[in-house]
């Protein structure tokens, strides 16, 4: 259901942004909208016009096209007042490597009336142990971590996060999200973007995908996955090494151009074909490349898409990089 | 849900915070400090300066407090807001609820509180160790106003190349330009030395301007206006071309 739709004013509001560098059209009619108490992942490719949304929404950038509010402001002139409400985790953390988080936290504390103790938000974040050590000896995890406090320490109405998880090992992965989804839960707008599908299986309220700077597709994680077509999933005796894996991709790839193998993580023997409709050619292709390459095939069924297949049928991103931090992982 | 905490707190928890990180880095300490401290005590009892009138710490004094300044505002402040550029450090203080005049404003409190620790120490030790008397004539006002001119001259001019280079440039550059200062900027060889041409350069250098207004502050005698013009014409430019060029991020 649409934020219009449920009544609700929305935290954020964008509709046709448009963004050029030079003659280069980054941007290209983008709408986008969170309502209180949502939580909204933004996904795409590399260059798909992610960042620049979120850095127009942020207020660090201009739009040349479109209109865009956060909180009822302009971002760009909503000023300290707005800035105060709204809590940015950004890529790299924008963190001085010789402060350390116990000082970090309470600097940004200090720029805020009424916000949250920074003490207390260290412990929130699982990094009492190394509050008082320099952040260039912090691992990437812990520095994640520090940011999101950073975005926390105002006890902001909306958070902007990207790629909250990113780098984070799965305990810290699974106390991050849980902690995201604490605040979704305490009415808290919450816009992500991210390569983890792991983060949007389990915490997106909706996902809206950006490719080439439009939104190709939006919706609940249900009803994209619903919207594609079934995918063929292998059990193999053993696992594809990587030259099988890219001779069977370039095999299918002669008939079913967009064709794509996608592991499962969870079960290396495992192997999904997304991109092309699981019809009785497909299937006697694949047996047919086996036995040519001694590779035997213990069960294959049809199956409705994951969402990582979806969203490489959506943008037709091969970069592998869809699920890079995730629980899943692309190949070909 | 919060607001905005007051200005001034804001801003004195970042001048606060950039002071501690100053401390933390032993570079800064020594180009701050022990330099312009060295240089002091070093030239003043070996006797190798060029003859002037008066004992050398009457000219020396004056020439190192011109340095201490460059080495805050030209090489400190543009070395660390180089490096805050390249961490992301401004971004993310951008999107908090400090306005920019409040990380400004803070950024150029630390400049002036490490000033004071410098000019401090400077006129303690060239008068308990080195026996500098102020001469009846002395302005410390005129010195003063000198020494903020000189600040925003090369406050503007480090923050110059923060906003516009690498912070391995700016480092780099920063580090060569207060080389070339102490060379030709009248702080331990009287520019009246240097060969004419050079001289004729130096003579409009913010360097050779900020240590002639202190040297004329000091000794009570000539005329400030000319320095403090040209130290004046350098901070307008610098601070002018920093807001026109300055990247964020």
């Amino acid at each position: 259901m649409t934020v219009a739709a449920r009544g609700e004013a929305p935290a954020i509001e964008a509709r046709g942004l448009v963004k050029r560098y030079g003659d280069r059209t980054v941007l290209d009619g983008v709408d986008l909208a969170v309502a209180p108490g949502e939580l909204v992942a933004l996904l795409g490719p590399n260059g798909a016009g992610k960042t620049t949304t979120i850095e127009i929404i942020e207020g660090y950038r201009r739009a040349d096209g479109g209109s865009v509010t956060v909180l009822d402001a302009d971002p760009s002139t909503g000023g300290p007042p707005l800035r105060a409400r709204v809590g940015l985790m950004l890529q790299g953390g924008g963190l001085d490597p010789r402060s350390t988080p116990r000082d970090v936290l309470r600097l940004y504390a200090a720029f805020h009336d009424g916000g949250r103790g920074p003490l207390a938000l260290l412990t929130e974040v699982g990094l009492d142990a190394v509050a008082t050590t320099r952040v260039r000896r912090l691992s990437g995890g812990e520095r994640q971590r520090l940011a999101l406090a950073l975005a926390l320490v105002g006890d902001p109405e909306l958070l902007l996060l990207d790629e909250p998880t990113a780098g984070m090992d799965p305990e810290a992965k699974r106390a991050t999200r849980a902690l995201i989804a604490g605040l979704r839960a305490k009415g808290r707008a919450v816009l992500l973007t991210t390569h983890d599908l792991g983060d949007v299986e389990r915490l997106a309220d909706r996902v809206v995908i950006l490719a080439r700077g439009r939104v190709v597709a939006e919706g609940t994680p249900a009803e994209l996955t619903a919207g594609g077509s079934p995918s063929l999933r292998l059990r193999l005796a053993a696992a594809l090494t990587p030259e099988g894996r890219e001779a069977l991709t370039a095999e299918l790839r002669r008939t079913w151009p967009d064709a794509a193998l996608v592991s499962d993580a969870g079960d290396p023997l495992a192997v999904s074909i997304g991109g092309a409709e699981p019809e009785p050619w497909l299937l006697a292709a694949i047996a047919s490349w086996a036995a040519a390459n001694d590779v035997s095939i213990v069960e294959a069924r049809a199956r409705a898409m994951t969402l990582e297949e979806r969203y490489l049928e959506l943008t037709g991103d091969r970069s592998g990089d869809a699920a890079r931090d995730g629980d899943a992982e692309t190949a070909a | 849900m919060s607001r905005p905490a007051p200005l001034p707190r804001a801003t004195a928890a970042l001048a606060a915070s950039e002071l501690r990180l100053t401390l933390r880095r032993g570079e800064n300490l020594l180009v701050t400090i022990v330099i312009p401290t060295a240089v002091l005590l070093f030239f003043a009892t070996v006797g190798i300066v060029p003859d002037v009138a008066g004992p050398p710490v009457a000219f020396l004094l004056p020439g190192t407090l011109a340095l201490a300044v460059i080495a805050t505002g030209l090489v400190n402040l543009g070395i660390a807001t180089g490096y805050d550029r390249q961490y992301g450090v401004l971004k993310r203080l951008g999107g908090s609820p400090l306005p920019r005049s409040g990380l400004i404003a803070a950024k150029l409190a630390a400049v002036l509180a490490i000033e004071v620790v410098q000019v401090v120490l400077l006129v303690g030790v060239a008068v308990v160790g080195l026996g500098w008397v102020a001469p009846t004539g002395a302005s410390p006002g005129l010195a003063g106003v000198a020494l903020l001119l000189g600040t925003a001259a090369f406050a503007g001019l480090g923050l110059l190349l923060a906003g516009a280079l690498r912070a391995e440039a700016t480092l780099a550059l920063a580090n060569g330009l207060f080389l070339l200062f102490l060379m030709l900027g009248g702080i331990v060889i009287p520019i009246d030395h240097l060969p004419g041409p050079i001289a004729a350069v130096a003579g409009v250098l913010p360097a050779a301007a900020l240590s002639d207004a202190l040297r004329i502050a000091l000794s009570g005698t000539g005329d400030p206006l000319l320095p403090l013009a040209i130290l004046a014409v350098w901070a307008a430019a610098a601070i002018g071309l920093t807001a026109r060029t300055f990247r964020w991020d």
